[in-house]
């Protein structure tokens, strides 16, 4: 592993978030904005709640909220890094460097690392001064859940890569709302057993299920995961290693027809 | 001079098209390789498997005596390009192109090597006005630099003086030929321009239809051709007949 290559990747896309006025509103509007809106809707719902209410609608929502963003920056930001180079037409230049695939994937990992964790910051932070919101709550529970978190969303995005090479910019879409795909699915608001048999079925082969329905254990019951930290960890080994396959599967492919060099002119 | 570059039978298809036709030639150690041919003879294609970009079909890639496909990276740490239809990204300033594409290379000094870069490519003044602003000599200038980073044993040139003015051209024509010399790299040169041809090749090799048609000196070609420049022998090459398959 040649860390300056990796360094590379990086500090490109930090340079272009620390100039961009658009990138960086991309990194913390959304988050603001869903945290504003939710958060109110939260409070109004505890204040129709009866006063014995057991449930704090706040926690609960908002909890959930904050790492539903942290999942969808982490996938994002691998993926959007990659456009990047396919907006400024720099994808054979890059795919020329003598950088390796293993390097490549380092350099958005860390990049996803780094915004996800600002913008968890940033967000954990306002909704402690707007709601006194407890972020430390989950106490080591965080650590397997943001591993996860990151993990699922890197998968993802190799995926989300992948067909990018392979079908061009018509799928760039993809790198934007892949995540929401899963968000109904994912218990993240409302646990899983509001669902249909079938669909509970279905929800379980998903990592983000298992961590939200775990989260939710934690701060209502105080209880420790084990069983969904391991469910979701065993996942997400197999998601990686299959979205890592179908990447690289996907630059052979484009090696084979030409796609990169195309990827100049659509 | 030994053999740095060996193509061996490569060929490319897309289906039922062939692009690049069974071709073999060498280049060596030191050795400014001209490759030219009509619009559609294979050369850019030719080119982007050097760059390990593109996947053969059939045939087998050597540089410095290794098969391109099973040492890649260790390969590309020593190879460069340069082609006027790929600029670098318009959204950064050409200090910060330089420094990353520096570090894409494994370069140590990256730095250094990036400040350096911009003077003798008279990009100095430049240094932190976007890419995008740049005029197409400018960018043109900064790509070469970028060429340039990791002291390139082996060089690909795809019309890097397309679409600029003719001072500008002799310049960077110059500028490539010195730094090159420093190094005892090898160029592999496309262009349309038969003049910059053959004021900078030792050898041409000439594509039509995807398959090698000549490969000589520029003396020797214009004497088997019998024209009194290589303007002439292109158009007599590129006016054959695609074979009938």
């Amino acid at each position: 592993m040649n860390f300056l290559h990796v360094y590379g990747i990086f500090l490109r896309n930090i340079i272009l978030i620390r100039r961009s006025i658009g990138r960086m509103f991309g990194l913390f509007f959304f988050a603001t904005f869903e945290l504003f809106l939710w958060g109110f809707i939260t409070i109004w719902l505890r204040d129709l709640a009866p006063k014995d209410a057991r449930i704090d609608f706040v926690f609960l929502l908002l909890t959930g909220l904050l790492f539903w963003d942290l999942f969808i920056r982490a996938q994002q930001s691998f993926s959007i890094s990659f456009l990047e180079d396919v907006w400024s037409r720099n994808i054979m230049n890059f795919f020329a460097t003598p950088v390796a695939m293993k390097e490549f994937i380092a350099g958005l990992a860390l990049i996803s690392l780094v915004q996800g964790f600002l913008t968890f910051i940033y967000i954990g932070g306002l909704a402690v001064l707007l709601y006194a919101l407890d972020i430390w709550a989950l106490g080591f529970y965080m650590i397997p859940f943001f591993m996860n978190i990151f993990v699922f969303g890197w998968a993802l995005g190799l995926i989300a890569i992948g067909l990018l090479l392979r079908f061009g910019p018509a799928f760039e879409i993809l790198a934007f709302f892949i995540p929401m795909m899963f968000l109904p699915f994912s218990a993240v608001y409302y646990p899983v057993s509001v669902f249909p048999e079938f669909i509970q079925q279905a929800a379980f082969f998903l990592p983000t299920m298992h961590l939200f329905e775990g989260m939710r254990q934690v701060l209502t019951q105080e209880v420790f995961p084990l069983s969904d930290v391991l469910w979701a960890t065993g996942l997400n080994i197999l998601y990686f290693a299959l979205g890592l396959a179908f990447f690289l599967w996907m630059v052979r492919v484009a090696r084979k027809k030409g796609l990169i060099a195309r990827l100049l002119q659509d | 001079m030994s053999t740095l570059l060996k193509v061996e039978n490569l060929t490319k298809t897309y289906g039922q098209t062939t692009a690049v036709d069974g071709i073999s030639f060498e280049a060596k150690e030191g050795e400014v390789v001209g490759l030219l041919g009509p619009n559609g003879a294979g050369k850019s294609t030719t080119i982007h498997m050097l760059l390990s970009l593109l996947e053969p079909t059939e045939g087998s890639i050597e540089i410095f005596g290794k098969d391109l496909k099973a040492h890649r990276e260790e390969i590309l740490q020593h190879i460069n390009f340069a082609t006027a239809y790929s600029m670098l990204p318009h959204n950064l300033t050409p200090y910060e192109n330089l420094k990353i594409f520096a570090l894409l290379y494994g370069v140590q000094q990256w730095r250094t090597a990036a400040e350096s870069l911009l003077e003798e490519f008279n990009l100095a003044e430049f240094r932190n006005a976007r890419t995008g602003s740049l005029s197409t000599g400018e960018q043109m200038r900064l790509v070469l630099a970028k060429a340039f980073l990791n002291s390139p044993k082996l060089l690909l040139l795809d019309e890097p003086t397309a679409s600029l003015d003719p001072a500008v051209a002799r310049d960077l024509r110059q500028k490539i030929y010195y730094k090159m010399q420093e190094n005892n790299g090898t160029i592999l040169w496309t262009s349309h321009n038969m003049r910059e041809i053959e004021a900078m090749c030792d050898r041409v090799i000439f594509m039509a239809h995807g398959k090698i048609v000549a490969d000589d000196t520029p003396e020797n070609l214009k004497k088997t051709f019998q024209s009194g420049d290589l303007e002439d022998v292109f158009i007599a090459i590129a006016g054959q007949p695609s074979p009938k398959i």
